[in-house]
């Protein structure tokens, strides 16, 4: 037995929330005894997998073939079940990003096995049991699921378990795994990324604004306050359906669901939508100038005052803190 | 054309959510049950893609005889005809395989889903149906067109989008922007009572997973407030109290 995790590269680089999957899947084949091995998939320079060394991968399975240069979950979930069985791997590991909540239920499916999606926590081994937990009911619960099936799948949500270093030398092995035509049935005819942008579902801070900034054209102030903290933006729902912002900005219980250390929340009521999709927010922060809004109610700091006055304040604050 | 879209049947939004037999099970008391939110989207896309006779949309439920006010508020929406497979759906790989066995025999051009239910979250059901099939799925699109016979979508990455097309039979599951939910119009409420709703038997097929507990996220402390002309003292307490910048 042993513990696989996939290791989803962009642009032939591993972002911060795979090295956690890593750190992982290292813990869990720590907890069970067993080694782990990581799978690489599309141009990877050998450079860049030595990296996964670092968190504990003793060995790389690496397949740069070019037909899969880009995801297609159909195909990658044949190589990496392939691959586990390859590794006689009983735990398959991804980052619940977006890329992995389309990967994973395919992995289980090839593999026959139990998957735990959002996972929070490192598994529980209570007498022979196999129990993970994760978030249930848009962020207002938990469930504790026990994986039943010899094979065990689980997606980790990013800001979950943290990076940990636990370094060995990684040995690169070349993978060609079997792709049947029909899994490449999917093609990929363009990606557009904005590169210049923190991604929000990654990241570790998160500047958001609702109704109460009264239009699109107030923005400037939220992405100025975002852009010094390094952070990214986000927004209600209310601002998205009127297009104010991007749908891919919207978060809560039908946008997406965010786990920040900082989550600020501008002219936002707290609506429980809302609140459910941001709640698991390490440290949250509400500027309202309504003294009643329910997301004081979760807030840990808070400014009653009108965004147009307080919002300034803080990048002035922001800039002489920084300089 | 036809389009299968599979509804899954939840509390409403604005459920508080608790707990019974010592946190083991959903406190079912005085909850509301909806349409799953990201459903109406994907239902709503079936609909206009088939608007003037262009096809059928059935709708799918794996649930017990108390989902089907769900099930006829989808039909009210403007589904054809719906099926209900009769299980209490135990968790997403029995749900998907339930669909995937049904849809094996009905010769759908594509299926659709929410991306997620919002009770459990998982995000599987689409991506299980097209494995348990062995044919394509694209999560989390925010766009579908189809042509008759190739769709193009778009589908969400971290910071971008990815535009993939699939020629031939397909799963996807829709986020917002794929369309806008349908409001079901009096005259599709009156209809929705006669149409076709039929109840199969679930098929075997073993456990995987099951949830053996639940828990309520840890009450949060109070708030710190902060007077709005000292503003700018919040970047300071961020700094060295929080430790978060
Ligand atoms: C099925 C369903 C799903 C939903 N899903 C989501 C979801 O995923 N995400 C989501 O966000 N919502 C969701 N909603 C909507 C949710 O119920 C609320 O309507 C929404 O969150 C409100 O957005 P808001 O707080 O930006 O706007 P409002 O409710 O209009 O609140 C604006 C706030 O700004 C404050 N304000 C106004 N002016 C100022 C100022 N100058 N300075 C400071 N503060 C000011 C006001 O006091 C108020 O609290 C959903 C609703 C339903 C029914």
């Amino acid at each position: 037995m042993s513990v696989l995790v996939y290791v989803e590269q962009v642009d032939g680089k591993f972002k911060k929330s795979v090295f956690e999957a890593v750190s992982y899947a290292k813990a869990i084949a720590d907890k069970t005894g067993t080694s782990l091995t990581a799978v690489s998939i599309g141009n990877v320079a050998d450079s860049e997998l030595q990296e996964l060394g670092k968190y504990g991968a003793a060995k790389v399975l690496n397949v740069a073939s070019a037909e899969l240069k880009n995801f297609v979950n159909q195909a990658y979930a044949a190589v990496i079940a392939e691959a586990a069985q390859k590794e006689s791997a009983e735990v398959i590991v991804l980052s619940n990003s977006f890329t992995g909540k389309g990967l994973a239920p395919r992995v289980a499916v090839k593999l026959k096995a139990g998957l735990v999606d959002g996972a929070v926590e490192l598994p529980q081994l209570d007498g022979g049991k196999f129990l993970v937990k994760k978030g249930a009911f848009s962020g207002k619960a938990f469930a504790v699921a026990e994986l039943i099936s010899a094979n065990k799948v689980i997606a980790l949500n990013p800001n979950a378990f943290g990076v940990k270093e636990s370094p060995v030398t990684a040995t690169i092995e070349a993978f060609s795994p079997a792709v049947q035509p029909t899994d490449l049935a999917a093609i990929v005819k363009e990606i557009v990324r904005a590169t210049d942008k923190v991604s929000l579902p990654d990241a570790e801070l998160v500047v958001s604004a609702g109704r109460g900034l009264k239009g699109p054209e107030n923005w400037g102030m939220i992405e100025e306050l975002a852009g010094l903290l390094g952070a990214a933006t986000a927004c209600s729902k209310p601002v998205s359906d009127a297009d104010w912002r991007p749908h891919s900005e919207h978060v809560g219980q039908t946008g997406i669901a965010i786990s920040p250390n900082l989550y600020i929340a501008i002219g936002i009521s707290g609506a429980i939508q809302h609140l459910a999709g941001v709640s698991s927010s390490k440290v949250i922060v509400v500027i309202n100038k309504d003294p009643e809004a329910p997301f004081f109610k979760v807030a840990d700091y808070g400014i009653v005052g009108d965004a147009f006055e307080v919002v300034p304040k803080l990048i002035e604050a922001l800039k002489a803190h920084q300089a | 054309m036809k389009i299968l879209v599979c509804i899954s049947n939840v509390p409403d939004t604005t459920t508080k959510i608790t707990f019974t037999n010592d946190n083991t099970q959903f406190n079912t008391a005085g909850v509301t049950f909806i349409v799953n939110p990201y459903d109406e989207i994907a239902l709503s896309r079936a609909i206009e893609l088939c608007a003037g006779g262009k096809g059928t949309v059935t709708v799918i439920n794996v649930g017990e005889s108390a989902t089907e006010p769900t099930i006829r508020k989808a039909l009210a929406i403007g589904a054809d005809d719906a099926v209900r497979i009769d299980a209490a759906p135990r968790d997403a790989y029995f749900t998907a395989f339930q669909i995937a066995e049904y849809a094996k025999e009905g010769n759908f051009d594509m299926i659709l889903t929410g991306r997620e239910s919002i009770d459990y979250n998982g995000a599987q059901v689409a991506a299980m149906v097209g494995g348990f099939l062995d044919i394509p799925s694209i999560s989390i699109i925010k766009k579908l067109d189809y042509d008759g016979t190739t769709a193009t979508l778009e589908r969400e990455i971290e910071g971008g989008k990815e535009v993939v097309t699939v020629t031939g039979k397909f799963v996807a599951s829709c986020a917002e922007g794929v369309a806008v939910p349908t409001i079901p119009t009096m005259r599709g409420i009156m209809s929705a009572r006669s149409k076709p709703l039929v109840v199969v038997a679930a098929q075997p097929i073993e456990e995987v997973i099951k949830v053996v507990q639940f828990e309520t996220p840890p009450a949060r402390g109070t708030v710190k407030l902060i007077p709005a002309e000292e503003a700018a003292s919040l970047i300071s307490l961020l700094h060295t109290e929080a430790k978060v910048i």
